[in-house]
């Protein structure tokens, strides 16, 4: 009786999770699967591979050969290309981190009634193409643009400061852009936060700064750990922002293998790339299930 | 030890304004244990977030020892409180809640670590020292609340409504604790409720809060045996009023009948006033007694222990009388039977106003 009860069950489970695997099938394993494969493989001669497999796409991730004596040498633009990417991408995190806390902060010790309202103002640019964001920060950075004009107005410079197209502006362009998934975590845990909690530690005579480092952050960081992989990941994928407002010349890992499906004509180097990148994210994402399973049973 | 005075504070401002405390006066003593009570509103845990420093007063000073310390911050203050959710620190173990205090003193580690020992030892929680508080029962927090706010040892130490989350058994046992570790630690207590039983059994002495205002203050005694006015005697356990007329030392009842009362010098022969008798000082006796007042027996309401009789007098108004209950349970005095009241020596009281 029970057994065939239980053999139901678990076929109405299969049944029930159909969906959900056709799918991950579809969506998920079979894109990753392509793109895996397409990097053992060689590039056609205008697009597309050939199916001959072979390891030189990897071999051209961290080598390149010289044209002209077919010396080996480190492929150092490759590695910078990585390099920038992570590094902007954890200040990015970093910077979204810094602002996003105070502004989080204020949006939940507004009275109920405010909350929505500063909440919506916050996803605003959500709703807003992510290229036309960047082409508003464009129109401040840029030479003659909106900052340059006030701080030439205000005497702090005397000549316009030269932001486009460099690192700088891409950290302020995925900051800006980013500065909601920061956001809205941190404000989810800290609307959790008892604010007795902060007056019994002011109560036990912590400092200011004791209240924030002993309980404020701890009993948020859940809260930090996710806004700070929901800016990590897509920050190091990010494609749309380097490139208007780093230029072609300072590119991100998008930016790099795009190219390799575009103009470089090279499918097996951008997969490959792809899955370095998606090495990357995985190990972000590893960490984060690390620290937030700690958080759980060590506080 | 504390001194409050002229205290006043206002929330918001213009029509929106919030008088929550309206010029309190109180001196705390030290080693007391003081109790604020009243209803629901009356600005019991303003008065006690004023001296715990998480507010300031609109006006008014406040001193400890001596010290004006009205706008002091609550970390700078030896005062610790112990809060009606117990806020302890999700984040961190028993003993980890309990050393709070202590490490932001700058405490020694071995220090810290004695004197948690002793705390877990005083509120007999040692064996829990490793559970998170968000693992422990009710009590058990209430408790661990107590250890972390008496481990620095302050000179004031702040309840509000602390005992309100337990059940009644466990509310019984915590009074008979808090009363003893007040008195072994003699740390003043200001203890917050809105129970007059717990006020009474626990307190040295007692300020009854009505509507920001400090109406009655005193020992238990002396608020339960001579309230200041209709509303402490009515808070502070079950009361009869009855309206009467100063006759010479005496007072005459609306019923006609002259009976002794307490102290009627403050008021003028024959000037209104409102009396008031607890009913276990009332006496039932055969009717037509010498000295006693006519009465009818209107309902018996059977309490277990006590029996409740209500009782009509010659005018109408209504008296309740208790009396312990026969090993029978029933009472004798059945609907409608007609007996006379008399009331203990010294039991009836003429309120101010
Ligand atoms: N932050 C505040 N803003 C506005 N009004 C407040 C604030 N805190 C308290 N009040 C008001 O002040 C008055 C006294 O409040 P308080 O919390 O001191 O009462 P209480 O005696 O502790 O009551 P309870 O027994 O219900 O805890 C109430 O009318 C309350 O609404
Ligand atoms: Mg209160």
């Amino acid at each position: 009786m029970s057994t065939s009860l239980e053999k139901q069950r678990a076929r109405d489970g299969w049944l029930l999770s159909a969906p959900a695997l056709v799918l991950l099938v579809f969506a998920a394993a079979g894109p990753l699967l392509i793109v895996a494969t397409y990097a053992f493989l060689t590039p056609g001669d205008y697009s597309g591979v050939v199916w001959d497999f072979t390891l030189k796409a990897w071999f051209q991730v961290l080598f390149e050969r010289d044209i002209f004596d077919d010396s080996i040498s480190m492929a150092d633009a490759h590695l910078s290309i990585f390099w920038r990417s992570i590094r902007l991408s954890l200040l990015t995190t970093i910077l979204t981190f810094l602002f996003g806390l105070p502004t989080a902060w204020f949006i939940a010790t507004r009275p109920a009634k405010q909350r929505a309202a500063w909440l919506f103002l916050i996803t605003i640019p959500f709703w807003t193409n992510l290229l036309i964001r960047t082409f508003a920060i464009m129109e401040v950075i840029r030479y003659d643009g909106l900052l340059n004009k006030a701080l030439l107005g205000i005497g702090l410079i005397e000549t316009p400061l030269r932001i486009m197209y460099t690192d700088t502006a891409v950290l302020i362009g995925m900051t800006y852009v980013y500065l909601p998934l920061m956001v809205l975590p941190m404000f989810a845990a800290i609307d959790r936060l008892d604010i007795r909690l902060i007056e019994a530690s002011y109560d036990l005579y912590a400092t200011r700064l004791k209240v924030l480092t002993k309980i404020i952050l701890p009993i948020v960081r859940p809260g930090i750990i996710a806004g700070s992989i929901l800016v990590f990941v897509p920050s190091i994928g990010a494609y749309v922002t380097p490139r208007v407002l780093g230029g072609g010349k300072k590119m991100m890992v998008g930016n790099f293998i795009e190219l390799q499906f575009g103009a470089g004509r090279n499918w097996p180097l951008g997969a490959a790339l792809s899955l370095i990148l998606l090495l990357i994210v995985s190990v972000a994402l590893i960490f984060y299930v690390r620290v937030s399973t700690r958080s759980d049973s060590d506080g | 030890m504390i001194e409050i005075s002229k205290v006043s504070k206002v929330f918001g401002s213009g029509d929106a304004a919030v008088a929550a405390l309206k010029d309190v006066d109180a001196t705390i003593q030290e080693n007391e244990f003081f109790t604020l009570l009243g209803p629901s509103g009356c600005g019991k845990t303003t008065l006690l977030r004023l001296i715990a420093g998480f507010d300031h007063p609109t006006g008014g000073t406040i001193r400890l020892a001596g010290d004006d310390i009205t706008y002091l911050p609550p970390n700078k203050r030896p005062v610790n409180t112990v809060f009606q959710n117990y806020a302890l620190f999700p984040h961190m173990t028993v003993a980890g809640n309990i050393a709070f205090g202590l490490e932001m003193l700058g405490q020694s580690k071995t220090q810290i670590a004695e004197t948690v020992d002793k705390m877990l030892d005083l509120v007999q929680m040692q064996a829990l020292r490793n559970r998170y508080t968000t693992e422990i029962s009710g009590g058990q927090q209430q408790r661990v609340a107590l250890a972390r706010a008496l481990a620095p040892q302050p000179k004031v130490l702040l309840l509000d409504e602390p005992l309100s989350a337990l059940d009644l058994k466990l509310r019984k046992e915590m009074q008979i604790e808090l009363k003893r570790l007040q008195s072994e630690t003699g740390i003043t207590f200001v203890f917050v409720t809105h129970d007059q039983e717990e006020a009474l059994t626990m307190s040295d002495r007692i300020a009854v809060m009505r509507d920001g205002h400090i109406l009655q203050v005193g020992s238990p005694r002396d608020i339960y045996n001579h309230p200041v006015d209709r509303f402490v005697a009515d808070f502070i356990g079950e009361t009869n009023f009855l309206t009467a007329r100063v006759a010479g030392k005496k007072v005459k009842l609306t019923s006609g009948d002259v009976i002794a009362a307490g102290d009627v010098s403050r008021h003028g022969e024959g000037a209104e006033v409102t009396v008031a008798v607890r009913p276990e000082q009332v006496r039932i006796g055969e009717a037509g007694a010498k000295g006693g007042i006519a009465a009818t027996v209107n309902q018996t309401v059977y309490f277990g222990t006590d029996t409740h009789i209500h009782l009509k007098l010659g005018d109408g108004s209504d008296l309740v009388a208790r009396l312990q209950s026969p090993p029978s349970g029933e009472s004798g005095l059945s609907q409608g039977a007609a007996v006379s009241v008399q009331f203990t020596d010294g039991a009836v009281q003429v309120l101010e106003s």
